[in-house]
């Protein structure tokens, strides 16, 4: 590993001003610490995030959540609002990592946690994201954990957080601190698409604070978090959901639908949702929507099984919740 | 990788391990794990994989338990740490540790001392009512029944597949 320097930041304001072209902030250094060994990651100087006064959660009345950057998820899975609140969250942070990792990693760590994919991890190996230019292996390669939607000739990694498919079904949005003030972004702006530029896995600038994340207020519909791994804990997402039904007289009124484990980025189904409000709440309205998504897919040679997988996963992760409406 | 010609970067730091205050000058790469095992001698916390997949290197970090090889040891600066060398009281085991050894919850012995950790932190996150991903109603405060102590154990592997004894163990310590 890279000797590096160690600062903790006293406040935001103190962090971006620690923050150099070869530094990179810590949070609980479960991704990065780990990245550092790998090679992977070789900063010079680390900026320790994890003590800044960015670890509570506010409630609003409406059950709209403003989460710090440096809650620990296992904190935020317990906060007994959250729970009553916003149980979709909880379930998919609980899905994650095991209980150890969660009492480390913190919220804006979690968010920018780095792809799983195995060439990445392997410094030996080419690899567009970690040295752009030098080709994506994967591609015709060990791809049976790629994704299957919106890829890139140039990277077919996925994203691996849990927490975030269930913010991107809940339009959470991201307050950011630079040099030049703050933003607040919807996770739909923060990820992006790999492009002809993975090196890039969000919109962010190098210096950029993640200080807090905003759920709005609490969705009227139940919503289910569900996970198809390997095993059956502590493993990353083959495929997972997260979705939200609204059911009056038969009919589904509203819904909410994202995938993990499918795309660069956390995956919202628009296409499904748009094709799943005001059709009947039958098993068959939820595969025909699951289906309108995944049509889009493009498969590697490896990963087929995965187009089959989410629309099993979205249809049952719904009728589930058609049950409980 | 080789490393880069700039040479190591060493901090001071203080820790409480096991109840005693400990100052030590680390390398800033070390982990906690190492700082443990290489600075101070305790051996106790295994390095199994070294990447936050076993759970041999778990301690109770401020309290809670975490994995010694992911966490930095000079980002810990202030920070109490408790090993498997600090679950006893003197010559007095404690439940859990009792309870491993009532249920043969080992078979080489490993992994045991990041299952006692983790496993001691399983029953505070328990006491605190803390779910997990296989309670039914987050919002409920879930009985530790066998479903949710594998669910709440599986960061710890054991080779040996003492698993049966591991559940039996958690199961009696959290009566
Ligand atoms: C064995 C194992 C299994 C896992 N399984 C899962 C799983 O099933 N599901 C899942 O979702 N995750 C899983 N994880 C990943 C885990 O959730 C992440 O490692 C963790 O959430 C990262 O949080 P951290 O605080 O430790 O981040 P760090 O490792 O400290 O940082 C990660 C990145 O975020 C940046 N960063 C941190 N905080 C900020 C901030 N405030 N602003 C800007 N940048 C910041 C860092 O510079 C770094 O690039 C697993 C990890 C391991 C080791
Ligand atoms: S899929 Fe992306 S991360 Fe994986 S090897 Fe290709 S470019 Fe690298
Ligand atoms: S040695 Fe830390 S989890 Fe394996
Ligand atoms: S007792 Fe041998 S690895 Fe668990």
């Amino acid at each position: 590993m890279r000797p590096f320097a160690y600062e903790r930041a006293v406040s935001a304001e103190d962090a971006l001003n620690r923050h150099t072209d070869d530094a990179q902030y810590l949070g609980g250094g479960t991704n990065l610490v780990d990245l550092m060994r790998l090679g992977v990651a070789t900063p010079a100087r680390l900026v320790d995030v994890a003590r800044l006064p960015y670890d509570r959660i506010e409630h609003r009345a409406d059950g709209g959540l403003v989460i710090g950057a440096a809650v620990r998820n296992s904190d935020l899975a317990a906060d007994l609002g959250v729970r009553d609140d916003h149980p979709l969250l909880a379930q998919a942070v609980l899905a994650g990592a095991s209980g150890q990792i969660r009492n480390q990693a913190t919220v804006g760590g979690n968010l920018l946690q780095r792809t799983r994919c195995p060439y990445f991890q392997d410094v030996t190996k080419p690899c567009n994201k970690r040295e752009p230019g030098t080709g994506c292996p994967a591609v015709h390669g060990d791809n049976e954990n790629m994704a299957i939607l919106d890829p890139s000739p140039h990277c077919v990694a996925t994203h691996p957080s849990d927490m975030a498919v269930a913010l991107t079904a809940l339009d959470a949005r991201v307050r950011v601190r630079h040099s030049g003030g703050e933003d607040v972004v919807p996770l739909a702006r923060l990820y992006r698409s790999p492009g002809d530029d993975p090196s890039r896995d969000t919109t962010l600038r190098p210096g950029d604070l993640i200080t807090a994340v905003e759920v709005p207020g609490r969705l009227d519909m139940p919503a289910r978090y569900r996970k198809v791994r390997e095993r059956a804990s502590f493993a990353f997402a083959l495929v997972s959901a997260a979705v939200a039904l609204d059911v009056a007289d038969g009919t589904v009124r509203d819904c909410r639908i994202a995938l993990g484990g499918v795309a660069h980025r956390p995956w919202r189904a628009h296409r499904a949702e748009d094709a799943l409000r005001g059709r009947p709440a039958t098993e068959a309205s939820y595969r025909a929507a699951a289906e309108a998504e995944l049509a889009a897919a493009e498969p590697l040679s490896g990963n087929a099984y995965k187009v089959t997988l989410a629309v099993n996963v979205i249809t049952a992760a719904l009728a589930g919740l058609g049950e409980d409406a | 990788m080789v490393s880069g010609s700039a040479p190591p970067v060493r901090a001071n730091i203080v820790l409480t391990v096991n109840g005693s205050l400990r100052r030590l000058t680390v390398d800033t790469r070390a982990s906690l794990l190492d700082a443990l095992r290489e600075t101070l001698g305790l051996t106790g916390a295994k390095k199994g994989c070294d990447h936050g997949q076993c759970g041999a290197c778990t301690v109770l970090l401020d309290g809670r338990r975490a994995n010694a090889c992911l966490a930095l040891a000079v980002a810990q600066d202030g920070s109490d740490v408790v090993t498997v060398e600090g679950l006893a009281d003197g010559e007095r085991l404690s439940p859990v540790q009792e309870a491993f050894l009532a249920h043969d919850g080992y078979q080489c012995g490993y992994c045991t001392p990041g299952q006692l950790c983790s496993a001691t932190g399983v029953l505070r996150e328990a006491a605190r009512g803390w779910p997990s991903a296989v309670t039914a109603d987050v919002a409920s405060e879930p009985p530790l029944d066998d479903a949710e102590i594998r669910e709440r154990m599986s960061g710890n592997l054991c080779r040996c597949g003492a698993y049966q004894g591991i559940v039996a163990a958690v199961r009696e310590a959290a009566r």
